[in-house]
């Protein structure tokens, strides 16, 4: 057996930045974070403003429902084919991290079946602070967290807060009612991540998602100049 | 070649789809069938002996040398419940992922191409250990152990169950293991002059019909 010999059509399309055909492949985008702390409302307000220009699709790893893929489908965000689940045995972290095979197998069949994609978002189901998503799965990944689960979680670090791409603190709108200091939260953040972006939301708010679709708009046209994202 | 390949093959971290799927065990837990350790323990015995023998079975064929699409055919009929029949093809799929990265042949190429909703997972299995070298028992080892060594693993995350307790299950099913392999091999053997119906064909009604009912669950924690 010799592992470092070619053969036809031999490819890992997880790392592979093109479809067999040449074309660029879609962007692929990681959203982890802790339960509760708005990754659907994330992934839906994502597409509501970014579908009338990109064509996207999204994959959902609920832990023990369809209930994150079934949100999407009743807010109508994107058409039903455009949605898959992925389902995870009570591993979540497994399934975007360790053993990626199913993830990619619904990444790709979103792309063959609703070929040309420009966007796929890929949800994690709701995990702990050291959840991270493989590279050979996505391009770049979101950590989203939120102030109500405590203002101390950017000081607790953990793999989610310090390498993800981007960082995003949602329902700031809460911080009065619970006590949270934003003020806190930025200084610890930027304390754990350096010059890797962080960004306060409020999806409650008009237009909410903006600076985070900025982000995302900001990648996909690197990703199709064909740079390195 | 190296026997190391076996222990790569055979291990629950190899990235091919396996932990999210609970090999029945997780209808069985909410029937009550399996509810303890030696409730467990019987669950994995009645599995190795039935679909156990007959998974290892038609790996041990395809690592020997046997046409992977009459196998796979052959597995087709050896699963008459669909839901069962998606989940092989879907392992099937993810497991050629990982074995095309892994131990690349131009036989796993071959079944890409011929096959590309994939076969069910014991052919690329036993394909994988064939590009790696093995011989047939080694495929019908990794295949069972992965039959039982799945539900052991899945029943301690749905019962809490002390894993402690859960590996020495598995070490006790240790000489039924290598029984089961042994005859999984003979078969396949057996079948290079006698045909495929010499390969094991033992079947389990119980996990069939609970396959069916759990594919049709709306809240789950396993695919299967």
């Amino acid at each position: 057996m010799h592992l470092g010999h070619s053969l036809p059509h031999q490819h890992i399309p997880s790392v592979s930045a093109t479809r067999p055909d040449g074309s660029r492949r879609a962007l692929r985008v990681g959203l982890g974070g802790p339960v509760g702390s708005g990754k659907t409302a994330t992934v839906a307000a994502l597409c509501r403003t970014l579908r009338d220009r990109w064509c996207i699709a999204a994959v959902t790893n609920d832990i023990y429902t369809r209930e994150d893929a079934e949100y999407l489908l009743r807010e109508a965000v994107l058409p039903p084919e455009r949605i898959t689940a992925v389902e995870t045995g009570a591993c979540p972290h497994t399934a975007i991290r360790d053993d990626i095979s199913a993830n990619l197998e619904a990444v790709e069949h979103l792309e063959e079946t609703l070929h040309p994609l420009d966007l796929v978002l890929v949800e994690s189901g709701g995990d702990n602070l050291t959840a991270t998503f493989s590279k050979g799965l996505v391009d770049v990944q979101i950590f989203v967290i939120d102030v109500a689960s405590g203002d101390d979680i950017p000081r607790k670090g953990g793999p989610g807060i310090t390498t993800a791409d981007l960082l995003i603190v949602n329902k700031t709108d809460l911080a009065p009612h619970v006590g949270a200091d934003l003020d806190t939260m930025a200084v610890d953040a930027k304390r754990q991540r350096g010059d890797l972006p962080v960004i306060f939301t409020s999806l409650t708010s008009d237009d909410g998602i903006r600076e985070v679709a900025d982000w995302v708009t900001g990648h996909l046209a690197q990703w199709r100049a064909g740079a390195v994202v | 070649m190296s026997r190391a390949a076996l222990l790569l093959l055979a291990d629950g971290r190899f990235p091919a789809g396996g932990h999210a799927h609970s090999g029945g065990v997780e209808a069985a837990v909410a029937h009550g069938a399996v509810h303890d350790t030696d409730s467990l323990e019987a669950f994995c015995r009645g599995r190795l002996h039935t679909t156990g023998l007959t998974m290892a079975g038609l790996a041990a064929a395809a690592a020997g040398g046997h046409d992977p699409l009459l196998l796979d055919d052959a597995a087709d009929a050896r699963t008459p419940a669909p839901a069962l029949r998606a989940a092989a093809r879907r392992l099937g799929r993810q497991m050629l992922r990982a074995a095309r990265a892994t131990f690349p042949s131009a036989e796993l190429e071959h079944l890409a191409t011929a096959r590309p909703q994939g076969a069910h997972q014991p052919i690329v299995l036993g394909l994988a250990a064939r590009a790696a070298g093995l011989a047939p028992v080694d495929a019908a080892y990794a295949a069972v152990y992965e039959n039982i060594g799945g539900p052991a693993t899945a029943a301690v995350r749905l019962l809490s169950l002390d894993p402690l307790d859960a590996s020495g299950l598995l070490a006790r099913l240790g000489p039924e293991i290598d029984d089961v392999a042994a005859a999984a091999a003979d078969a396949a053997t057996r079948a290079m002059t006698e045909g495929i119906d010499a390969l094991p064909s033992a079947s389990s009604p119980l996990l069939d019909i609970t396959a069916e009912q759990h594919a049709a669950w709306t809240v789950r924690l396993f695919a299967s």
